[in-house]
């Protein structure tokens, strides 16, 4: 082996096995890269955990939104700069319990909330791919540490598209499983009925690994019921008998597509067909307004989740003389512009006058598209999209225009509102409108609820026709 | 479109302090963005029942049974103002 | 010119009552009054990023015996909700609770309706401390977090109280409904039941409510039946001075007797209620239901309306009785001792002599004395028999609440057996020739002047004669 940073898990736990590798030196290889991309917010000494287990020695990046005990968490904002959880979350405690080790906590936006991790507290995350352009979000951090070569996987979250979003833009898998599979405890929740835990891989078997291991019912989270069939390995070689639904709201006739984008959607079809699968335009008729629902429901939750910042029990504070002050100023200051267009957003959407116009209305569009879920898999195994409308755009190109940034998630916020599985897969590279080098383009396979096993070995099949090169990133391109 | 005043209550709500800058950006931006929000009104939702969670599982609870609480120091070691063993405040009535 | 109405008070009142579970209602966290402050806390009951909510079953079932002995319907299905309010004492700055779908809705309990009752987290413990100790001119307050999140029951009744007295009446009856319940030792001391209460008044015969008010702080059953009279007078008097009530929150002050607005008019409350996404639905079985209610013990209003219908006791000792858990079974084994007395015998024995004696002898309940049940069914045999005189029976009672015994022998110990109920008549004579001006006086109408010819009859008999006998007696001789 060329580099221990080629191998993927299951390459590397095969070599361990194989004892052609020492389960430290595998965290070894990763601890003290230098970090030009700014993937990580902190990273320990020496790694964290990495005893035996079906993970054994498994190096692991942590998104900075979940919670290790005595290891600072911020989740990307300002007011928890100082803040040393007193207990772990249980999807980074079943990876520790599995033997895998931690090599530090991820870059991330402010609590989660934004499409380019230009909205952290600590800097902005750059594309290993280009490192003018960003490497989308929220779960950037994660998503530029596994395609950088900084680690081999990683944690994320997704809530509207935090996982798959990044994933497509840097060239990686990243899965968000069907809401309710994997704990939430200890993942610092930024809209509670959406927010999903989810891995970072270099290859699908790999993500099933992860989630084999992480998924399942919790006592601390009364959400999470686990995937009660279980997660299988993946193994599927081609697609013959998968019946490949594409909805058109969010291919075809998606706004603001790429033709880069389009481009290899058409060739992951014919590739598709050429597995064996019958592929069908499909329609997910109110997938169009899942924009609309997501930025009203996720905000409603937020401004509540958020609230607990308020200089009472943890966080930065800022003094004052009179308790309403000190709120005020302490949140003004520890926020960040779109954490308070959020809440703003929010609070405006749950207020007395406007809940129903507002909240309740997107609570009911919410129940229409996860019933037009329900109705294309009555029809389709699988359903088939791209993962974003564009590929990764310059850095500081949409800062100035939230609801631009919204639509990024274009593709992936109906999932999220109907909780249902979604996996994004390097498709393919394509031109940049603007210019420079070729960008990587996600394809995004979706699957019914707790469908997990049947999702994973499509996307597996589909990864093995497509040969995308996972490694090439931070390898310079030099083997794709 | 969401005025100067409902900016401010709603800054009010939240606790969050805005300066006059800032006022202004919020009453443009989250006017733009509700403005799509509406777009939502062309549905018919009629009859529709609201979705809260996509969780399919009811009396999900856990027993009567007491669990280890944190120590004193570990509760109160993030605190930006202990004192006598407590979360100190600024007093709500001052 | 038409007269000024008479105004009619309408009481309803909100009452608070912390469930006697071992755990907090979504934590493990240890319920123990008077800890050391935060002793029994955790990222849950601290509202720490990322830690959610477990709801505790034995609080619902807490809740669901609440419901059944108010008889209200138990919801099939009932949900959480998020009430969003800033206080340093609500650590997530939402309280948990329940909002349109309550556990219980509908019921009554004696005369008042109950229109529901709903399950909630308690808020932390604030103390305000600085120069003055008082709540105002204070600087700074400390938060206690062991109380925060105790399971809480909210009961709302319906306004169907209209006098101060009957509020405080009908929480007795509450109180004691919920401690035979064995769900909380329903202490306003200690704070484990709270009342406030909502005030209006309108003119005799109106139909309609007037403008409320919200009387909080009412922490004993006296300050409740001050702080409402107090507050009617107060409403009172606006309307006769012509002005008109406006709807507010006030806090009585027992020492002053003043009431005081509690907050701030330009802050208009907005809960932004909205349904929480961390918690699932609530739905008990109806088989469920059935064996709790099976389980129900017999309740004060229904114990009440058996003695008065069954043992032909009068409301006021029926309620005496029925009212008092111990009282009761104490009366009930002396009645069932004593079969061929008249239960009404037993029931003036128990609530006159005996609760007159155990006062005088310094016990705190009557059921707690040296006499058992069967002993003082015994003497109210022994004097309805006629076997001993009413006042010989007070003496023999007031040995066995002293010093216990066997009524028949402590009896004779004491000289009690003979009869001295003839001689009365003859005592009474001689009373009246010892005490002509007392008898002029009395004859004339003057009332009072009796308690002379009594004072005599009394030394007579040291003291064994029944005082009403002998009142009758002497009115008798003097041919009143
Ligand atoms: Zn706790």
């Amino acid at each position: 082996m060329s580099d221990v940073r080629d191998l993927s898990v299951a390459a590397g736990l095969a070599a361990i096995e194989a004892r052609d590798l020492a389960a430290a030196e595998w965290a070894d290889a990763y601890a003290g890269l230098p970090d030009e991309l700014g993937a990580y917010l902190w990273r320990p000494d020496e790694p964290i955990g990495g005893e035996e287990g079906p993970l054994g020695g498994v190096p692991v990046a942590v998104k900075d939104i979940f919670c290790i005990e005595d290891v600072p968490t911020t989740a990307g904002s300002r007011i928890l700069e100082n803040y040393l959880p007193p207990y772990t979350a249980t999807a980074v405690e079943r990876l520790l319990g599995a033997g895998a080790s931690v090599l530090g906590k991820t870059n991330m936006d402010e609590f989660a909330m934004g499409s380019s991790n230009e909205n952290s507290a600590y800097g902005d995350v750059r594309n290993p791919w280009d490192t003018d352009r960003v490497p989308g979000g929220s779960s950037g951090g994660s998503a530029a540490a596994v395609a950088g070569g900084l680690a081999p996987c990683a944690l994320g979250t997704d809530t509207g598209g935090s996982i798959r979003q990044p994933a497509a833009f840097c060239g990686v898998v990243g899965l968000k499983p069907t809401y309710g599979s994997i704990s939430r405890s200890g993942m610092i929740a930024f809209a509670s009925s959406l927010d999903q835990c989810g891995p970072f891989t270099r290859t699908v078997a790999d993500a099933a690994l992860l989630l084999r291991v992480m998924q399942g019912a919790d006592p601390r989270d009364t959400t999470s019921t686990g995937i009660a069939a279980g997660v299988e390995m993946p193994s599927r070689e081609d697609l013959s008998g998968v019946r490949v639904g594409v909805p058109r709201e969010l291919a075809s006739e998606a706004e603001g597509m790429e033709d880069g984008v389009r481009e290899v959607m058409e060739r992951t079809i014919a590739l598709c067909e050429s597995l064996g699968a019958t592929v069908a335009e499909t329609s997910l008729p109110n997938a169009r307004y899942g924009i609309s629902a997501y930025y009203v429901i996720a905000p409603a939750e937020a401004s509540a989740n958020l609230a607990r910042y308020d200089g009472v029990r943890f966080g930065e504070r800022v003094a004052a003389e009179g308790l309403d002050d000190m709120y005020e100023l302490t949140r003004a200051a520890g926020f960040g512009p779109e954490v308070k267009r959020r809440i703003m957003l929010g609070t405006y959407a749950l207020s007395s006058g406007y809940y129903d116009a507002y909240y309740g209305r997107a609570q009911r569009v919410r129940t229409l598209i996860a019933r037009d879920f329900e109705n294309a898999f009555a029809d389709h195994d699988v359903l088939l999209t791209p993962t974003s409308p564009t590929v990764a755009f310059p850095l500081g190109s949409r800062t100035d225009d939230p609801l631009a940034m919204y639509m990024a998630d274009y593709c992936t916020v109906p999932m999220s509102l109907a909780g249902v599985p979604a996996i994004s897969i390097p498709g393919g590279l394509a031109a940049a409108p603007d210019g420079g080098p070729e960008l990587p383009v996600g394809v995004q396979l979706v699957g019914p609820a707790f469908g997990e096993t049947a999702l994973l070995d499509a996307a597996h099949a589909l990864e093995s026709a497509i040969g995308f090169d996972t490694n090439a990133a931070w390898r310079g391109g030099a083997d794709a | 479109m969401i005025d100067r005043k409902q900016v401010l209550h709603v800054a009010r709500l939240a606790r969050l302090r805005l300066d006059d800058e800032e006022v202004e950006r919020m009453s443009a931006e989250l006017s733009s963005i509700l403005d799509h929000v509406e777009t939502m009104a062309e549905l018919d939702i009629e009859g529709v029942e609201p979705t809260s969670r996509v969780v399919d599982a009811e009396n999900v609870m856990r027993a009567d049974d007491v669990a280890a609480s944190l120590p004193r120091d570990a509760a109160l070691a993030n605190a930006p103002d202990p004192a006598s063993g407590s979360f100190r405040v600024p007093s709500p009535q001052a | 010119m038409p007269e000024s109405p008479d105004y009619e008070p309408v009481i309803g009142l909100e009452i608070h009552i912390q469930l006697q579970t071992e755990t907090k209602m979504f934590c493990g966290c240890k319920l123990e009054f008077g800890a050391e402050p935060n002793t029994h806390t955790c990222p849950v009951c601290l509202g720490h990023p990322g830690a959610l909510p477990m709801t505790n079953e034995q609080a619902v079932e807490y809740a669901i015996r609440v419901g059944l002995a108010l008889g209200c319907e138990i919801a099939p299905r009932s949900i959480f909700h998020r009430k969003n309010y800033f206080y340093p004492d609500n650590p997530k700055a939402y309280q948990i609770s329940q909002y349109d779908i309550p556990i219980c809705s509908g019921g009554r309990l004696g005369d008042v309706r109950i229109h529901r009752a709903h399950l909630e987290e308690d808020a932390a413990k604030l103390t305000h401390v600085g120069e003055s100790g008082r709540i105002h001119g204070s600087d700074a307050s400390l938060v206690d977090f062991n109380r925060g999140g105790t399971p809480l029951i909210e009961i709302v009744t319906e306004p169907d109280i209209h006098d101060p007295a009957e509020a405080r009446e009908w929480l007795t009856l509450l109180r004691e409904t919920i401690r035979q319940l064995g769900v909380s030792d329903v202490n306003m001391e200690e704070g484990s039941l709270r009342a406030d209460g909502n005030v209006s008044i309108r003119p005799v015969g109106s139909k309609e409510l007037g403008v409320k008010t919200e009387l909080k702080n009412m922490n004993s059953f006296r300050f409740l039946e001050r702080g409402i009279a107090a507050e009617i007078e107060r409403q009172k008097a606006i309307v006769a001075s012509g002005g008109r009530v406006e709807q507010e929150t006030l806090h009585f002050d027992p020492a002053s007797g003043s009431l005081t607005s509690l907050r701030s008019k330009e802050e208009a409350h907005d809960y932004r209620y909205f349904p929480e996404p961390d918690l699932l639905p609530l739905a008990p079985s109806p088989e469920h239901v059935e064996e709790v209610r099976a389980s129900l013990p017999e309740l004060p209003a229904e114990r009440r309306v058996r003695y008065e219908s069954e043992l032909g006791l009068s409301p006021d000792a029926a309620k005496l009785l029925a009212y008092d858990a111990a009282l009761a079974s104490f009366y009930e084994e002396a009645v069932a001792a004593e079969p061929d007395v008249d239960p009404i015998v037993v029931a003036n024995w128990v609530t006159g002599e005996l609760v007159a004696a155990s006062r005088e002898a310094g016990f705190e309940h009557p059921a707690e004395t040296k006499a058992d049940a069967a002993g003082v069914g015994a003497v109210a045999r022994m004097v309805d028999g006629k076997e001993i005189s009413r006042g010989s029976g007070r003496e023999l009672l007031a040995e066995l609440v002293a010093n216990g015994g066997d009524p028949a022998e402590v009896s004779e110990r004491l000289g009690l057996t003979s009869d001295d109920g003839d001689d009365l008549a003859a005592i009474v004579a001689a009373a009246i020739e010892a005490q002509p001006d007392a008898a002029a006086k009395v004859k004339a109408g003057e009332g009072k002047a009796i308690g002379a010819i009594i004072g005599v009859v009394m030394r007579e008999t040291k003291g064994r004669a029944d005082g009403g006998e002998a009142t009758r007696l002497i009115r008798e001789q003097l041919g009143l």
